[in-house]
């Protein structure tokens, strides 16, 4: 049984494994992408985990944690964490729990997304 | 002149009402916050109102799901009411009947979170309460937990 509304999609160049995520993050679809990007991650065993938020359409405080957990599990094998791409809205939240000023963020093209 | 008051701001009924009960599944986090947003959209709201909207309604539907009836997972239901006002006044409540908040302050702290395992960013009320203009938590242990919130939306309903 499933209800997806969430993918991810890897990449890797040079050593660094790239997640592209698309469609909704909450808690229901959180759970899938995090054991398919760890899965990879832990695999790979990349120089650095670039996580792409072009395609993301929704995210809630669930997708934070999301977030959160993979620049840990990057630290855990010694790997560097980016985040590419947050629009907006995801901007918002992770001004708000702060988490801006953990991980580095890339920005690559201006991505379609809405603008406030 | 013979102006009739019209303002009965104090205990006004609302103009338009929904009322949704759904399975405490966690596919129901979207399928809430969807029929949130399909509801208050004859209010025209803007891209940005839905997103908060939507956001908001998403996080404190989770905390029915993973908090609430943590211990009967699978089990449980979720109340959703929407309703608007005048002048485009919407309130939401979402209300469960599980396990309850013992600290309510202390829950509504941002990054506080009883389930770290589950990689939660202790984010959801703080969210709530940023995207809203005011949000209210009732609860009590064993009984379960309201969360109320309110947004006035830059549009009327005569624009309707
Ligand atoms: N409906 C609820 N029933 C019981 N406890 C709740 C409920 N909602 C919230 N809580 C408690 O309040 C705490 C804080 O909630 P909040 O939504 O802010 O963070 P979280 O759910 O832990 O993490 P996040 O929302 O970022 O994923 C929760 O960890 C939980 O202990
Ligand atoms: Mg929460």
């Amino acid at each position: 049984m499933s209800f997806d509304s969430c993918a991810v999609s890897f990449d890797t160049k040079d050593n660094v494994l790239t997640a592209a995520v698309s469609g909704e993050i909450d808690h229901h679809s959180a759970k899938a992408i995090r054991e398919k990007i760890d899965a990879e991650l832990f695999y790979l065993r990349p120089d650095k985990l670039i996580v792409d938020m072009s395609r993301v359409t929704f995210m809630d405080s669930s997708g934070l944690g999301l977030i959160m957990g993979r620049m840990k599990s990057a630290e855990e094998i010694g790997c560097g964490f980016a985040l590419k791409n947050p629009g907006e809205r995801i901007k918002r939240l992770l001004d708000l729990a702060g988490a801006d000023r953990i991980f580095d963020i890339t920005e690559e093209k201006a991505s379609k997304g809405e603008k406030k | 002149m013979k102006e009739r008051s019209k303002s009965r701001k104090t205990i006004a009924a609302p103009v338009n009402e929904m009322r949704l009960i759904l399975p405490a599944k966690s596919v129901n986090e979207k399928a809430a916050r969807s029929a949130v947003a399909a509801f208050v959209s004859v209010l025209d709201p803007t891209l940005s109102e839905l997103s908060d909207i939507k956001c908001a309604v998403s996080e404190a539907v989770t905390n029915c799901i993973v908090h609430g009836y943590r211990d009967t997972p699978g089990k449980g239901e979720i109340y959703i009411t929407v309703r608007i006002f005048e002048d485009s006044l919407l309130k939401i409540t979402v209300r469960d009947r599980g396990c309850g908040i013992a600290n309510i302050e202390e829950a509504r702290t941002p990054l506080f979170t009883t389930d770290p395992e589950g990689e939660r960013s202790g984010m959801g009320f703080a969210v709530m309460e940023s995207f809203t203009d005011r949000l209210t938590v009732l609860s009590k242990v064993g009984r379960g937990t309201t969360v109320k919130m309110e947004k006035r939306l830059g549009t009327t309903l005569d624009r309707v």
